[in-house]
């Protein structure tokens, strides 16, 4: 079987009741994650202030777990190549055009116009950062965590060049939300590397296979893999910060699955 | 990069169902666009409509799929004996062994835009019979193709507006590439709604006649909507002197505006030379180049000083929209499939509507059809948010 193999060098983690992954780190010691805590969404500093008032908060989350991952990894952002996966995008701005063409008045703002492609966060990240390399925003419903990470792997080993992924979901609105349930808002971000440098955290192997799903022991972290899109990739999270060498079988496409293995670097 | 093969491709757009269709009327320089009585909108537009898209059935078994957009996208895989070539290469390979990489921006977003009509007003529920996963979702085009087909391999829809579909060339060149798959679906499906109309409408990028990309005085884009798709997979040693393949694809980012290129056209041109030096090409073996030339001021502009800077004023170049119409996020996926049209039947297809060209643009560009035999052709994509993607084909 085909393997796929990367170095992580840094990582972001934004989510129900932690704002880095120190604070998630915390969450796994103490097992007290509550999956309904508020998400503490900072405001994108490196955004130009035009843009920044102008940024939902699938933007500002987006941009803000990926910026973490970044600074850890110590990367040029200008050249870094980025993939962005998210199960949906903007609900905000989706329910308010929505709202706006069955109304008579069809009117619509051309801030939320541009906003609403899927790529907008990744449009924001080019303009905050300089970043004029490949970029790519995609979606697989449920399973765009496990895409994204597929996706960023496959250009590593394709392109040798250093990738950063950032899956983030962020809830929709009412009406919206009563037919497609997101459980709170995420941003969960790798920066990796095709080799090993200085900076590796842990070396990652990916194979496709079959299930089950590994599962956080935390019942709110739990809570949190099952509800939010993004966070099927937490238990890749826990293992990082846990510093432990595994195997994990993480959420895609049925009846795939990714099959990973960890091995710390230090 | 390795060259791929494309072993089917088809397109459906204004200009009819099926290759043979745009074909024909390509080489008429017909013009698919007209008057715009799409639904109930009230717009002073042209738009290039799909007709019979709402006469096609969803099959029983993937009712939960049925929008608009997934009805193109049948619709589009019925032509040209793609689904028999499709099906064949899961037989071959077998369900896990191929993949589905479909661009689009619209997605299923009519059927929210009507369901948002038709909330309850006392609850503001949307009606129950309302299916986000299955119509709105980004992802929907992809899990209707995969589940259509029997496919379990990896798939994904990448969204990243007009630059979309020709994104997934390079998704699943690299799949195959990787070794987890050995043939890919491939594709672009974008389907009229209010919300894109309107939206472009706001940004006052709409023209109120058929679009003239790279005329003195065009005025905006005309939209259109299309289904194309492409069959990749691993080059087999026996692929024949007339193999079509994917040569090379560049992408770069503009880092620069939400809604407006670079005014040097500093993404394109480096997408253009991405993809050049990925098919290990230099631009004097280029053919033809099928240029994104959506008909804003701006966009062809940009477009305009890139290719000169790669090419200077050397090649010959049209953009088919002024006959499809601003196909969106199946732009890249249409594109592709006349670029291979115009390789494989040996023309240059001419860019319609297009008058006297914009003082200072140095191109070659082909204002009525020429025949000539094309071994490499160049076909340009370039996106809200500043995502470029530019793809070469050709025989080997």
């Amino acid at each position: 079987m085909t393997l796929l193999q990367c170095h992580i060098e840094g990582v972001g983690a934004i989510g129900p009741g932690f704002a880095s992954l120190e604070e998630f780190r915390k969450l796994v010691e103490t097992g007290r994650a509550d999956p309904s805590a508020p998400t503490p969404v900072p405001p994108p500093a490196c955004l130009p202030a035009a843009e920044r008032r102008r940024a939902g908060t699938s933007i500002k989350l987006a941009l803000a777990a990926g910026l973490q991952a970044l600074e850890v990894s110590g990367r040029d952002p200008t050249a870094l190549s980025t993939v962005f996966a998210s199960s949906g995008g903007d609900g905000d701005n989706c329910h308010n055009l929505c709202e706006s063409l069955a109304s008579d008045d069809r009117q619509i703002s051309p801030t939320r116009f541009h906003n609403s492609v899927h790529n907008a966060p990744s449009g924001y990240w080019g303009i905050a950062l300089g970043a004029t390399a490949t970029s790519t925003s995609l979606c697989a419903f449920d399973a765009s965590f496990g895409a994204g990470l597929l996706e960023s792997m496959a250009q590593l080993v394709h392109d040798r060049q250093p990738c950063l992924l950032i899956a983030y979901d962020v809830p929709y609105p009412d009406p919206l939300d009563r037919v497609r349930d997101i459980g709170g808002a995420m941003g969960v971000a790798l920066a990796l590397a095709p080799e090993p440098t200085a900076r590796s955290l842990a070396r990652l192997t990916l194979n496709l296979g079959e299930g089950p799903c590994s599962e956080l022991p935390e019942a709110g972290l739990e809570a949190m893999r099952r509800g939010i899109p993004a966070g099927r990739g937490l238990p890749l999270l826990r293992a990082l910060v846990l510093s432990e060498s595994c195997r994990l079988v993480i959420d895609y496409l049925d009846p795939l699955r990714l099959e990973l293995e960890l091995t710390p670097c230090r | 990069m390795v060259p791929i093969l494309i072993s089917a491709f088809t397109a459906t757009s204004s200009l009819g169902c099926g290759c043979e269709a745009m074909l024909h009327a390509l080489a008429e320089g017909e013009c698919g666009l007209a008057p715009c009585r799409f639904e109930t909108v009230d717009l002073n537009t042209f738009v290039g409509e799909v007709t019979g898209v709402d006469q096609i059935v969803i099959p029983s078994g993937l009712s939960a799929f049925d929008c608009r957009n997934n009805r193109l996208a049948l619709l589009g895989l019925g032509q040209d004996g793609f689904e028999d070539a499709v099906r064949e290469s899961v037989r071959r390979f077998g369900t896990r062994r191929v993949g589905v990489f479909i661009g689009t921006s619209t997605s299923g977003m009519l059927e929210t835009e009507l369901a948002y009509r038709r909330r309850d007003p006392d609850s503001g529920a949307l009606p129950a019979d309302f299916d986000y996963g299955g119509t709105h979702n980004c992802f929907s085009v992809g899990a209707f193709v995969r589940d259509h087909f029997g496919i379990e391999g990896p798939a994904v829809v990448v969204s990243s507006a007009c630059s979309s579909s020709a994104k997934v060339f390079g998704n699943a060149a690299r799949m195959i590439q990787a070794g987890l798959i050995d043939a890919a679906v491939v594709g672009g499906v974008d389907s009229l709604c209010l919300t894109t109309l309107y939206g472009f409408n706001s940004l006052e990028l709409l023209s109120p006649r058929p679009c003239r990309p790279f005329d003195a005085h065009r005025d905006g884009i005309s939209i259109g909507e299309a289904a194309a798709f492409a069959l990749l997979q691993r080059t087999p040693d026996d692929a024949g002197p007339e193999a079509l393949f994917l040569l090379g694809i560049g992408e770069s980012s503009d880092a620069y505006h939400m809604s407006a290129p670079h005014p040097e056209g500093r993404g394109a041109k480096a997408a253009i030379g991405a993809a050049l030096a990925s098919a290990g090409l230099s631009p004097a073996q280029i053919g033809y180049v099928n240029l994104h030339g959506t008909g804003t001021r701006a966009n062809d502009a940009a477009e305009a000083l890139a290719v000169q800077a790669v090419f200077g004023d050397a090649v010959a170049c049209s953009s088919t929209k002024g006959s499809t119409g601003h196909t969106l996020g199946a732009a890249g996926a249409v594109e592709a499939v006349i670029s291979l049209l115009a390789i494989r039947h040996g023309f240059m297809p001419a860019g319609v509507n297009t008058g006297l060209l914009e003082r200072g643009f140095e191109l070659d560009y082909v204002r009525s059809r020429r025949q000539a035999r094309l071994e490499t052709v160049l076909s340009n994509s370039f996106g809200f948010g500043g995502s470029n993607c530019s793809l070469v084909f050709g025989r080997l």
